[in-house]
């Protein structure tokens, strides 16, 4: 763990609250400006260990978005992690409580639901982005390539709990293929 | 959790600018304690994200919204940046206690997890450098990858998007996950002129 100078947490805040608020569509959708952010423009860290990161966040329950607090950790201890949280968690926040108080005269508002048309195509093509970029990251052998595609074609076609196949997945790892 | 909810026939108007219209007989009410209780339990328990639990407790359990109400807060929470039921948790606060609720709800919905995540952090810490420990989490990344990839995969097929629809859910994909450009560059550019087509041609 690094000591957590101010400008580095500043740095931290700063990188997750814009990513926030450009993040429509929930922050599983922003994974790729998240591993632009820490590996190539901070040099934070490297991709693998942001996707180990993205991996423990995905096997705890909550909002998938926490994985930030932890890259937050990782830089700069639990200064970091707190930090990394608020930027996460603020902006929004204020955003969504603002429009709590205008909704009652945006509701049925055509450009409304233009916007939610509008955002849904570009939102899934950055889930398809997430995974793609995850994978690279991730899958370092031939199984694990494999892994990934068996997963994606299992949560595609069945309704299994996605918990057990992120235990497969730690099984698979663990033997070493 | 009993006596979190009480069942009363009308809202409260104190946080509400105007009386809100019931659509149903009888709507529960959240006390202030039962506000954070309740998203804090749907926090915990939402693994694998915590969209479809938010909908069955907050719904199905409390009856503190029917399908409509809660199908038009949380589209509206689409839109919006951030995480989806972050801000379900703030409007919804905000509904029955004004500013107050929406943080007791906003911070019971976070609470949990951040504490549980933060153990997982501590115990990577400490076992980070064990090969198995690390092998078995390398694991977890490759299926949490193909976890987005069949989620995305599921949202095109039930989605069925227009021709302009796949063109947009293409260039986002080629430009944020081959080309790896900026996601504010990319937003900037697309979204306009997706939401301009959505207009234009009510998809």
């Amino acid at each position: 763990m690094v000591d957590a100078d101010f400008w580095t947490l500043v740095d931290l805040f700063v990188t997750f609250a814009h990513l926030a608020l450009v993040a429509v569509g929930g922050m599983q959708a922003s994974l790729p400006e998240v591993y632009r952010q820490t590996v190539e423009v901070h040099g934070w860290m490297s991709a693998p260990e942001v996707a180990d990161l993205v991996a423990l966040a995905q096997a705890s329950p909550g909002p998938n978005g926490l994985f930030v607090s932890l890259i937050g950790w990782r830089v700069a201890g639990l200064p970091g992690f707190v930090v990394a949280t608020l930027g996460l968690a603020l902006p929004p926040a204020l955003l969504a409580f603002g429009m709590s108080r205008i909704r009652k005269r945006l509701e049925g508002a055509r450009w409304l639901r233009a916007a939610q048309g509008g955002l849904v195509p570009i939102v899934v093509g950055l889930m398809l982005a997430s995974g793609s970029v995850s994978a690279r990251a991730a899958d370092d052998t031939i199984a694990k390539v494999a892994l990934t595609l068996a997963v994606a074609v299992v949560v595609w076609r069945t309704r299994w709990n996605p918990l057990w196949l992120l235990v497969v997945g730690a099984v698979v790892g663990v033997s070493g293929l | 959790m009993d006596g979190a909810t009480d069942r009363v026939p009308d809202l409260p108007t104190a946080a509400t600018p105007e009386p809100v219209p019931l659509a149903g007989p009888l709507r529960a009410v959240p006390t202030r304690s039962g506000l954070f209780l309740t998203f804090f339990r749907i926090g915990v328990c939402g693994f694998g994200g915590v969209g479809p639990w938010a909908r069955r407790v907050i719904v199905e359990e409390r009856g503190w919204f029917d399908d409509r109400d809660y199908a038009e807060i949380l589209a509206l929470c689409q839109v919006l940046p951030g995480p989806n039921v972050g801000n379900v948790s703030i409007m919804l606060g905000d509904r029955f206690h004004g500013g107050l609720g929406s943080v007791l709800a906003i911070s019971g919905l976070m609470l949990g997890p951040l504490l549980i995540i933060f153990s997982l952090g501590l115990l990577y810490d400490l076992f980070g450098g064990v090969p198995l420990i690390d092998s078995a989490i390398g694991g977890v990344a490759a299926a949490a990858a193909g976890l987005f990839l069949g989620t995305a995969m599921k949202m095109i097929e039930k989605l069925r998007l227009s021709l302009l629809g796949l063109a947009i859910l293409g260039c986002a994909f080629v430009a944020i996950g081959l080309l790896r450009w900026p996601l504010f560059t990319v937003m900037l550019v697309l979204a306009p002129v997706s939401i301009l087509a959505a207009w234009r041609l009510r998809w």
